[in-house]
Formats: C-alpha cells, structure tokens, sequence
C-alpha cells in the first residue's frame, strides 16, 4: 500500500510568475523523504503540487510530469479528486472539522464521500486509523467530543488519522510540527518512522534536526534571489546531506552558515 | 571573592512613587446625587420637567466627576472618566427610543389582545358592530386572524422563494466566482438591490404579475415576490460574509481527502457557516415581515381569512393596522380601530422577537461544538 513518485522536468507557475523550476526527483515507496530549504524556496508549493493541492490556488499551473507509479498525474482525463484520494495531506496548523467529532472527523474521508459504511466496519476503520495515529488511547473515551477540544499535538494527529482513514498511498507533510510543542513533535516524529512502513512519507520542515532524524532521504530546495524560481538543489541520502553534502550551498544551509 | 552584606533597606514610610491620587470611593456617587439635587432645582427654576430635570442633572454629573476626578487624579484620568461617561450617557439615550416604544406597544396593545382579536377575521364588521359595541361598553369584536395567517403564508413563501435563490447566489460568488466579471457585477446589482425602496419592489411584482395574469392581478403570491425581491439581497449579503470567513484550511483539509468541490461546500463550508446564515436569513425576513407599502399593491387588503396563495386578496398584519388608523372601521367611534391596530402592532413585535429567539436556537444547535 504505497507507490512512488517521479517527477521529471516539473515547473510550477502562479500566473506568469515561476515559483519552482525544473524539478527532477524520484520518491521511494515506503520511504521518508525530507524537503528543506529557506522560507519562500518553493518546497511548500512543490509538495502541493505532488497532489494537485496547489489547483485550489487561483492562477497557479503546472508544467511537466509527476509520474504516481508510473501514471502521470497531469495526464488530461485525470480528475484532481482521485489523485487526492490516493495521496493524503497534512497541514501546518491542525485543522480538524469543527463541526464533527472526533470519530467524525476520523471518517470524513469516508462521510463526505457519500460512501456508505455499517457501525462495525466504521468503528473498526476509526480505531485502526486512531492506532495508527498513536492517538487511540488518548481519545477512546471520548469519540463523540469535539476535535476542537484536544490540544494541538492531538489535533495534529487526529488530522494524520483522519487522512490514513482513506487509505492514501502516499501522505505529504507541510511542516506538521512547527506549530507543536517538543513532546507532541516527537509524538509526530515517532509517527512518522512508524508510518513509513506502509506508506510512502513526504515531509517538508524547517527544522533541520527533524530532517535528520525522521527522514531516509533529504531534498534541499533553494532560492536564487527574492523573484527568482525555487530550485532543487540537492537530493541524496539524508546522512550524506547533512555530513558531505557535494553543493556547497546545502553545506551552508545545513551548518547554518546560511545568508 | 567579595561577600556581599545584606543590610536592611531601611523602610522609612514613604509614599510609593508609582501612585497618584485617588477618588475616594463616596466621590463619584456624592456627586451623582448633587448633579440630581442640582438638576432638580435647576428644572424647577424655569417650571419642572422630567426631560429638563435629567437633561440638567446628567450635564451637571459629567461635568462635575470630570472636575472632580482631575483635580485628584490628574488630567489623564479626568479625560478618561469624561469619555467614559459620555458614552454610557450615548448608550442610555439609544436605549430611550427603544424602551418608549416597547412600554406603548405593551401599553396600547396588550388591552387588545383578546381571544377575539387572535381567532376571528374581520368578515362582517362594519361601522355599525363597533358603534354597538362602544355603545353597550362591551369588549370589542373582530380581530387580526386573516392578517396573521396572510403575514405567515406570505413571508413563508418568500422565504422559500429567496433562502434558495440567496444562498446558491452566495455560494456562487465565494466558492467558485472570485475575481469573475459575474461575480463582480452580481454584486455590485445585490449592493444596488439592497437599497431599492420596497414600493419599488411591490410594483414590480404586480407589473410583472399583471403582464401574465392580467393587469390588477391581486394575489398573495405576488406580495411574496416582492418581498423576495427585497430578501434575496440582504441573504446573499449576509450568506456571502458568513462563508468568506470559513477558514481556507477547512475546504483544503476536505479537498485533501479527495472529497469533491460540491460536498465540500455542503458537508464541511455550510455547517461550519450555518450560525451565521440562519441568523442572517432571519434578520432578512424580519426586515420584509413589517413591509406594508409592497403588500398594498400586490396582494391589496382583505377582511376575510384566505389561505390560499395563488387566489384572492389577503391580508398582512402591517396592512391591516395601516387600515385600522387610516379608515378606521366606524368613522365615528374609531377607539375600536384603535385598539386593534395597536394590538396588531403588538402581535408583529412578538412574531419578530420569536423569529429572534429562533434564529439563536439554530446557532445554538448548529454552532460548531466545543469542550473536551
């Protein structure tokens, strides 16, 4: 249950302006894979793009081939909410439904889909997807509350539950952790080395020691200048990356020798 | 190494610098009572009245705390304690208007409201009823029941008519119009729409209505589009504002769990939103509930029950006070009239404080939840 991805010559537009240019990179199945880069470098929008999330911007298009196990996702006839149901997303800032319950935002993918579920099969699907989300314990007693009413940490991973409930192939991570204390981090971070036993992980942070720690490999994307195009400037394993990087901007990136 | 001894900062009793003085607790309220003393023979001196009397005393407390509180406490505090009195006195002047036209309508209304008044129309009162009835000191006959049911089934209807037509134009302009020429001219015509005077509305529905029916078609339904034509803006207006301030991240959460666009709307956008809606959707019908001008024309002014929409003249609780002081039932004795105009416009107040209170049910229930 998880697929890889390729992306070849991909460049991402919002109107005229380029705001990434010419990505080349291949995703492993069952791997984490790490972006990080300076505030405004295009990893955010490139991770967007590996789902067609970046669609719901207006004036923001693609050129190139993003290949999900060898089916391009910008092939015509392909509709942006298949490719969705297969790669799941996780925010920054937890945003769980505030009009569910917990249980009920566990099976939002699942409700508002219209797809019909017995009491069983959703109870069962909520507690796996709780358990995969660490969560189970906390929350068991306590289905029917408000998701608003745990705190961020929990509310991060009830969302991680909620997107593993559709049984995607891959899940992107747009910084799930910077608006998390250290505890509901490494919460996350444990998460994350468990998950990619089944999935194919893709996290962008901007915290480097989180890179290090979670992720197989690291991708750093860099700037040129503020109006110039993101790049990728370096892919390789995460260990490499951080102790004998062969670009000498991921070295002052990554010592903190940056600017 | 230096070791530090710690003697006793000597603790002479000196007053903290960080302090200023202060008012007395007594102060402000001593003064409230000389500006009323004051006020009172202030008032008396160029012959008493109550206005006159407040008018004095509320000058002469502002003035005098001012004075008071700068002196002791120095300027800053004094101009603060001016504007804070200030704008009490504002909110005590609104509430004026509002509280001397709840005390009349209770006062002149609740005499009226008997079991006749609420359960039987007016079919068959005439002049000479209400000259008995003044006569021989007995209750008066006749009632508003015809005009509750025509106000009820007419606004019904437009509601109907414009929560749709309103909340899909809404959801149009948030959800999938942005930055559209159409969007942009739909609303600038539902800015332009909220301001037409409601007569305006009425005779365009009984235009439009004489174009297909015949001229003078004079029916409920007619009143309902008129006043649809005045609800739908104020429900696009306030659907609009209440979707817009959905957060983005709920509709990317939804997307990102490959829902589509149209279930995101219904599922995750509206419920989020529906507080808000619903009480927009009743300030909307509040606003048509008390339109009399529209009706007239379109649905003219019965005195019989009707309940049938799509036939016959009908009557609405505004039309029928505006006739019960306009042409009062018996020319001579027009205290029956009186009372039941009065007892009508009592009977509005409650239908549109009901509609209030419904509203913040739905929010109630709708509202998203919180707690743990």
């Amino acid at each position: 249950m998880s697929k890889r991805i390729d992306v070849s010559d991909l460049n991402v537009y919002y109107s005229k302006f380029r705001a990434v240019e010419d990505v080349n990179i291949k995703i492993d199945a069952k791997s984490v894979t790490a972006f990080i880069g300076p505030s405004g470098c295009g990893k955010s929008t490139f991770l967007r793009t590996l789902n067609r999330m970046h669609e719901v911007i207006p004036g923001a298009t693609v050129e190139g081939k993003v290949l999900l196990d060898g089916d391009n996702l910008y092939d015509a006839g392909v509709d942006p909410v298949t490719v969705r149901s297969q790669i799941g997303m996780v925010f920054q800032r937890p945003n769980p439904f505030p009009t569910m319950s917990i249980r009920d935002n566990v099976l939002a993918g699942v409700k508002l889909n219209a797809r019909r579920i017995g009491k069983s099969d959703a109870d069962d699907l909520v507690e796996s997807s709780l358990r995969g989300a660490n969560l189970w314990n906390e929350v068991k007693d306590r289905l029917d509350k408000p998701g608003s009413g745990l705190s961020g940490g929990q509310q991060q991973r009830l969302c991680i539950a909620r997107t593993i409930a559709v049984k995607p192939q891959v899940i992107l991570m747009d910084e799930p952790c910077s608006a998390l204390d250290p505890i509901s981090t490494l919460a996350i971070e444990d998460l994350i080395n468990e998950m990619k036993n089944d999935y194919t992980v893709v996290i962008v942070t901007h915290n480097m020691q989180q890179a290090a720690r979670v992720s197989d490999k690291t991708a750093f994307f860099n700037i040129a200048g503020t109006g110039k195009p993101g790049k990728l400037i370096e892919f390789d394993e995460t260990a490499t990356i951080f102790n004998n990087p062969s670009v000498k901007a991921t070295e002052d990136y990554v010592s903190g020798r940056f600017g | 190494m230096s070791t530090t001894t710690l003697t006793p900062t000597p603790t002479p009793t000196r007053r903290n610098r960080l302090s200023k003085g202060r008012l007395p607790r007594w102060a402000i309220p001593a003064v409230g009572l000389a500006a009323l003393i004051l006020g009172a023979a202030g008032s008396t001196l160029g012959g008493f009245s109550v206005a006159s009397f407040l008018i004095y005393a509320a000058l002469l407390f502002v003035v005098g705390a001012t004075l008071a509180t700068t002196a002791v406490e120095g300027r800053r505090q004094g101009t603060n304690s001016f504007f804070k009195y200030l704008v009490v006195g504002a909110f005590l002047l609104a509430l004026i208007p509002l509280v001397s036209v709840l005390y009349t309508v209770l006062e002149r209304g609740l005499p009226g409201m008997t079991s006749d008044f609420l359960f039987h129309s007016m079919n068959g009162m005439t002049g000479a009823v209400d000259n008995e009835t003044v006569a021989a000191g007995t209750p008066v006959l006749g009632g508003a029941y015809h005009a509750v049911v025509g106000t009820l089934l007419i606004t019904l209807c437009s509601t109907v008519i414009s929560v749709p037509v309103g909340m899909l134009a809404a959801i149009y302009l948030v959800e999938y119009g942005q930055g559209k020429m159409l969007s942009r001219g739909i609303t600038f015509f539902v800015d332009v729409m909220t301001g037409i005077p409601s007569i305006v509305a009425g005779l365009f529905a009984a235009a439009l209505f004489g174009l297909m029916f015949g001229p003078s078609t004079r029916m409920g339904i007619v009143a309902a589009v008129a006043l649809s034509v005045l609800m739908i803006p104020t429900v696009v207006r306030s659907t609009e504002e209440m979707l817009k301030i959905v957060p983005n991240e709920l509709r990317e959460a939804s997307y990102a769990l490959g829902v589509r666009k149209w279930r995101t709307i219904t599922k995750v956008v509206i419920p989020t939103a529906i507080s808000g809606i619903a009480s927009g959707v009743t300030l909307a019908i509040a606003r048509v509930i008390g339109e009399t001008a529209p009706i007239l024309v379109t649905a003219g002014l019965a005195n019989s029950i009707n309940f049938n929409v799509f036939s016959n003249w009908m009557a609405t609780l505004p039309t029928f006070i505006y006739y019960q002081i306009l042409n009062p039932t018996s020319p001579t004795n027009i205290d029956p009239s009186a009372q039941r105009a009065w007892a009508a416009a009592l009977l509005l107040i409650i239908m549109v404080m009901v509609l209030n209170l419904g509203a913040r049910l739905i929010a109630r229930i709708f509202s998203p939840k919180t707690g743990r």
